[in-house]
């Protein structure tokens, strides 16, 4: 039997059988079934998910009619930024990179950054910000939204004001740990709604809140609570929640948004809380297993998020970038990986958009 | 990464009808195949049109709401978003906006 091509999650190339393939898939699946509680692929999604990653081209392609819509995260700070990470560092303006993703990179949407990609450090520029998206909006056609993280982490000591939990946790300080999350988690959606109904009143068309919940369960509920705020404000505003991870940390443990308790929530659960809140898109994630294949993870991340998608009454657009969604976890994640995880989320996973 | 995505999984952008099919999701909060549906009706074209260029680079032109190409005289930016606001029957709030600004009502 001929080997195929294919990688491990940290991005190696490997070669495997497809019997190995198959079996890979089939324990990918029944992992993500066991932890998010959600229903087994069938054999015949299997097997195309075994052909998907078989398939001998470099990359690979939906069909024609297939296609989906691409969001984004981070903006321009593509372009723009040199980090070492994510970022190719081409010194140009935040309105040409812009206008290179709209114009010759052929992005459905697209949004506008700061360089610190966190939503406390656009407090003190906000009127800048104001000022670009006027600017921007002017000359691009695709909706333009802005973005930027709730990273609710900035509001702990020692770069924010309130007791750092897991610091408090360590002394035994359980209650006072929970009231500080809690006290933060209120800033944060208070913040929220300062940034957003002002980008708001500047034309702006919405507000992605990228890497949700990478603090955990309160910075869930915070930013929960700041998007039901501005959708109460903003009825008009394209709203988009994206996940930090497949599973929300349970830093608090019982805290509640709107009678449930978010700890532990799959993307199935979040996606119908963040819909309540008033969420036009969610973004969902499932996380990479380095030390396992491509076909183990992308078949765990297809099971997963096909139910998401099920149970969802607003799109889901699937996180397939470095490190989820079945992309390998490697710093430049090769196009092999990422067309076919993108067309079997599409295939397997009917979502709505990447 | 992105542009991977692009290539192989993408509607196109303004190539194509990917802001359009964007617009209804965002607006509407309709799935994949409902907005592909409706802005497919609207432009009285068939879903898998919506991201053949060789269809769409006519039809955005005709209907005045932006082209990918540098095309003298074609609306773009804010107008072709203004147009786009009148054939999906949607407020953007980039428009809105620009319209509050006007000391004449358009």
């Amino acid at each position: 039997m001929p080997e195929i091509l294919t990688r491990m999650g940290d991005g190696r190339r490997v070669s495997m059988a497809r019997e190995q393939i198959l079996e890979d898939i089939q324990a990918g699946m029944a992992d993500a079934a066991d932890a998010a509680g959600v229903p087994s692929l069938s054999e015949d999604e299997m097997e195309k998910i075994a052909d998907i990653v078989s398939e001998k081209g470099k990359n690979v392609a939906v069909e024609p009619g297939e296609e989906v819509i691409l969001t984004n995260d981070g903006g321009q700070i593509k372009i723009t930024m040199d980090n070492g990470g994510s970022g190719v560092g081409i010194d140009m303006g935040r309105l040409e990179a812009i206008l290179l993703h709209e114009r010759a990179f052929a992005h459905d949407t697209f949004e506008l950054a700061w360089t610190d990609y966190s939503l406390k450090a656009i407090k003190p520029i906000i009127a800048n910000e104001m000022q670009a998206m006027e600017y921007m909006n002017s000359l691009t056609i695709v909706p333009l939204l802005y973005g930027a993280m709730p990273n609710m982490g900035l509001y702990y000591a020692p770069d924010g004001p309130y007791g750092n939990p897991t610091d408090l946790m360590r002394e035994f300080k359980i209650d006072f740990a929970m009231e500080q999350a809690e006290a933060a988690a209120n800033h944060l959606a208070r913040d929220i709604k300062y940034v957003t109904t002002l980008l708001d009143s500047a034309g702006c068309e919405g507000y992605n809140f990228d890497t949700t919940a990478s603090a955990g369960d309160v910075e869930f509920v915070g930013t929960l609570m700041g998007v039901e705020a501005y959708r109460k404000a903003c009825p008009h505003a394209y709203i988009a929640v994206g996940m930090a991870a497949e599973n929300v940390l349970g830093i608090h443990g019982s805290i509640e948004y709107n009678g449930k308790i978010v700890a532990g929530m799959f993307p199935h659960d979040q996606v119908k809380i963040v819909a309540e809140a008033g969420a036009n898109n969610f973004g969902a994630v499932v996380n990479t297993n380095t030390s396992k294949s491509f076909a183990w993870n992308v078949a765990r991340s297809a099971t997963m998020i096909k139910e998401c998608v099920k149970q969802s009454e607003i799109p889901v657009h699937a996180d397939l970038g470095m490190g989820v969604g079945g992309v390998p976890m490697c710093e430049v994640p090769p196009t092999d990986c990422v067309t076919r995880a993108g067309k079997i989320l599409i295939e397997i996973a009917n979502i709505d958009g990447i | 990464m992105a542009m991977p995505h692009a290539q192989s999984s993408g509607m196109g952008g303004i190539r194509t009808a990917g802001d359009l099919v964007a617009r209804m999701q965002f607006a509407k909060n309709m799935h994949i195949n409902e907005a592909k549906e409706h802005v497919a009706k609207t432009l009285d074209l068939t879903p898998l049109d919506l991201s053949d260029e060789e269809v769409m680079r006519e039809k955005r032109q005709d209907l005045d709401i932006g082209v990918v190409t540098g095309l003298p005289g074609a609306p773009r930016g804010i107008a072709a978003k203004m147009n786009i606001e009148k054939l999906l029957g949607l407020k953007i709030n980039s428009c809105e906006h620009f319209r509050q600004q006007l000391r004449e009502a358009y």
